[in-house]
């Protein structure tokens, strides 16, 4: 099975959600350490969640039928917290997430799904909450992310949702893959690398 | 907005320029490297047909993964060894200096760094590791990054970041005899929470900072991320300087002089804003140890496992789970929980001070029957002057094993795991659930003389008593 990863702008996402309950999720559960050790992507998918999926013996929300295909993933407080891994987006990307809503997220967490092209939006308590009975309620319904409108809707109730002006852009924009940009400044690089004592001998 | 701080000077020294969504492209000065976070960095610069920009300015080890009783090659772990035979071979295709296994320089991205002298003060430190904040114990701005920023810097020896804001942690007095660095940043991380740091730089500074080591200083910042603090740092002064003088990379004659003057110019203003202040008592600190599992839940060795019920609405929750996962019972005193692993190692507490400490408590006394006691030293260097010093032999007589350096069982990725529900003391920085290579393995965060006083009594135990008894022998 070929996956598509996001590409270009980020403008709509449509599907269903799942929901993960519980806040300080942190990267660890995401993908539990001795997964890490590849020197490709590929097979972290399956392991997202290993631990927890684990303990609920077929009953985690990334195990049950009916969340098979779902796209959205809607969370709580500070997810994913913990290390800077990138394993962590990367293992959620490739199980099939391509957008995350919750309370708030983890920084690094926040910026390594940036770069992967994956919103992380963001909503009150209140609104997470009323989002998250919503989808568990019935799992098959289909849900419309529209980044410019910061919103998600399931055609009854609508959701406003928050995104800092930085990342918003770069969605917008297509522009997430930092490198390219990053490599359009190669004289003004070089210009700091000549102001920089400890590049030039403390001169 | 922060002004006049060692953090503001330092990114104004670094910023290329600013990028249409709002963040700065800033350049950096050091790219550490490790296994496990750079092979898809280097598969996606092939992908993109890209060469690696500054390869002098990246250097490379490797840690996480290694054995730590047998390291001879290959490893006995065939993803193991291809991870390390993968980075070996990215490092000599790039022209990238690698200290690898067998080059008396290998050790802890966080350990082996510093103290080669490749980190110094008025640096931008980033690393595929979110402990690189480590690194500003010396005045530097270090800070994890993911894979992809990997890439970035490997490809541009930038990335693209945000300005943090300053937070600065003032902390009055001294530790008392038997409480250390470690106590101190438990104990901070347990006052602000483990995001109270979230967008935010931590500045430590006053007395109790002034008066750490550079070892003990690192602990401090090796934990900032901890806190939620993506960078921490301590202004660069004579400790700093000192620590510097003579190691490998660090400016020789002139330079070295023209660089202290550079180092003295960036330390924050004594009129410099910070975004925020907070000041605390270092004398009243007490041995920490956490009981739960986030780095925030830590309480010192007096007191009693918290009742969920009264802690504030917002930590009820994670805390129940704690009780739950940890099998500690509220209001039951933490002094005197049996534990069954202890670990020193880590680049939080790896490092020769630490061992030191540590053989202190366990000179002349045996680790409790049925307890598996292991140090892991922080780095090659660290294990050589350890054992040049007689401290191997003090912990082997004692009972604990003696290993080789790496990563080990701070996060369980080479063969040191725990087994089932073991719980164990450790001086690593994390406590998560199954962190320590067990899914359903429990750890206890404490100071290397703690761990140590643990191991001796098989139980927890307020390392100032062993100190005491010390006195009367
Ligand atoms: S010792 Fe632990 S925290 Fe430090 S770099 Fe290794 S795994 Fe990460």
């Amino acid at each position: 099975m070929t996956q598509t990863f996001p590409k270009g702008e980020i403008k709509a996402i449509s599907g269903r959600s799942l929901v993960i309950k519980g806040n300080d999720i942190d990267t660890d559960r995401i993908i539990p350490a001795r997964f890490l050790k590849c020197v490709s992507f590929s097979a972290l998918g399956e392991q997202v969640f290993a631990d927890d999926r684990k303990e609920l013996n077929g009953n985690h929300p990334f195990d049950l039928d009916q969340n098979k295909g779902s796209n959205i993933l809607v969370v709580n407080d500070n997810f994913g917290c913990g290390s800077s891994r990138e394993h962590a987006p990367q293992a959620l990307m490739r199980w099939g997430i391509r957008l995350i809503i919750g309370e708030s997220f983890a920084e690094i967490f926040f910026g390594n799904c940036l770069a992967l092209g994956i919103p992380c939006m963001t909503s009150s308590k209140q609104e997470i909450t009323k989002l998250q009975n919503l989808v568990n309620g019935n799992p098959n319904q289909i849900w419309d992310f529209n980044l410019e409108e910061l919103s998600i809707s399931n055609q009854k109730e609508s959701f406003v949702l928050d995104l800092e002006g930085g990342a918003f852009k770069m969605l917008y924009s297509g522009k997430w893959d930092a490198t390219s940009q990053l490599l359009d400044a190669e004289e003004k690089i070089n210009n700091t690398v000549k102001n920089l004592p400890y590049l030039n001998n403390f001169k | 907005m922060s002004s006049g701080t060692l953090y503001d000077k330092v990114w104004n020294f670094h910023q290329v320029k600013e990028l249409p969504g709002g963040s700065t492209q800033l350049f950096v000065g050091l790219h550490l490297i490790h296994e496990v976070t750079s092979p898809q960095a280097f598969s996606a610069l092939n992908e993109k047909n890209l060469e690696v920009k500054f390869p002098e300015l990246t250097v490379a080890t490797v840690d996480h993964i290694v054995p730590t009783v047998n390291q001879q090659r290959p490893f006995s772990d065939p993803l193991a060894e291809e991870m390390l035979a993968t980075l070996e071979k990215n490092c000599k295709t790039h022209g990238i200096k690698f200290h690898g296994i067998g080059s008396n320089s290998q050790g802890v991205v966080h350990v082996m760094a510093p103290e080669l002298g490749l980190t110094q003060p008025g640096m931008t430190v980033a690393c595929g590791d979110s402990h690189t904040s480590t690194h500003g114990a010396f005045g530097a701005i270090a800070f994890g990054i993911g894979t992809s920023q990997v890439r970035d810097v490997l490809a541009s020896q930038s990335l693209a970041m945000k300005k943090l804001k300053v937070r600065r942690i003032w902390v009055d007095g001294s530790l008392q005899k038997g409480v250390y660095a470690k106590d101190l940043i438990l104990h901070i991380i347990r006052l602000l929470g483990v995001k109270g740091g979230v967008g935010f730089a931590y500045e430590f500074a006053g007395p109790a900072i002034e008066k750490l080591s550079m070892e003990g200083r690192m602990t401090i910042c090796n934990m900032a991320i901890e806190g939620g603090a993506r960078c921490g740092y301590i202004n660069p002064d004579e400790t700093t300087f000192k620590y510097l003088k003579g190691k490998e990379y660090s400016p020789k004659g002139q330079e070295w002089d023209n660089a202290i003057k550079w180092w003295k110019s960036l330390v924050s203003d004594s009129e410099a804003k910070f975004d925020d202040e907070i000041q605390l008592d270092g004398s009243s600190i007490e041995p920490t140890v956490t009981w739960g599992i986030t780095p925030g839940q830590g309480i010192s060795i007096k007191e009693k496992v918290p009742n969920p019920e009264e802690l504030p609405k917002n930590e009820q929750q994670i805390a129940k789970d704690a009780c739950k996962y940890m099998n500690l019972e509220a209001d039951q005193p933490i002094e005197g929980t049996s534990i069954d692993v202890c670990f020193i190692g880590s680049c939080t507490n790896g490092r020769l001070s630490d061992l030191q400490e540590a053989s202190k408590i366990v000179a002349g006394r045996k680790v409790s029957a049925g307890i598996r006691a292991f140090v892991v030293p922080g780095s090659q260097k660290v294990a050589k002057e350890a054992k040049r010093k007689g401290i191997d032999k003090i912990f082997l007589t004692a009972g604990f094993e003696w290993r080789e350096p790496g990563c080990s069982m701070c996060l369980a990725m080479n063969p040191d795991k725990l087994e089932g529900r073991q719980i164990s003391a450790s001086s690593s920085n994390r406590n998560f659930k199954g962190r320590q290579g067990s899914a359903n393995g429990r750890t206890l965060l404490m100071s290397p003389a703690m761990v140590a006083a643990a191991a001796i009594n098989g139980k927890l135990t307020d390392v100032r008593k062993l100190l005491q008894e010390e006195n009367y022998k």
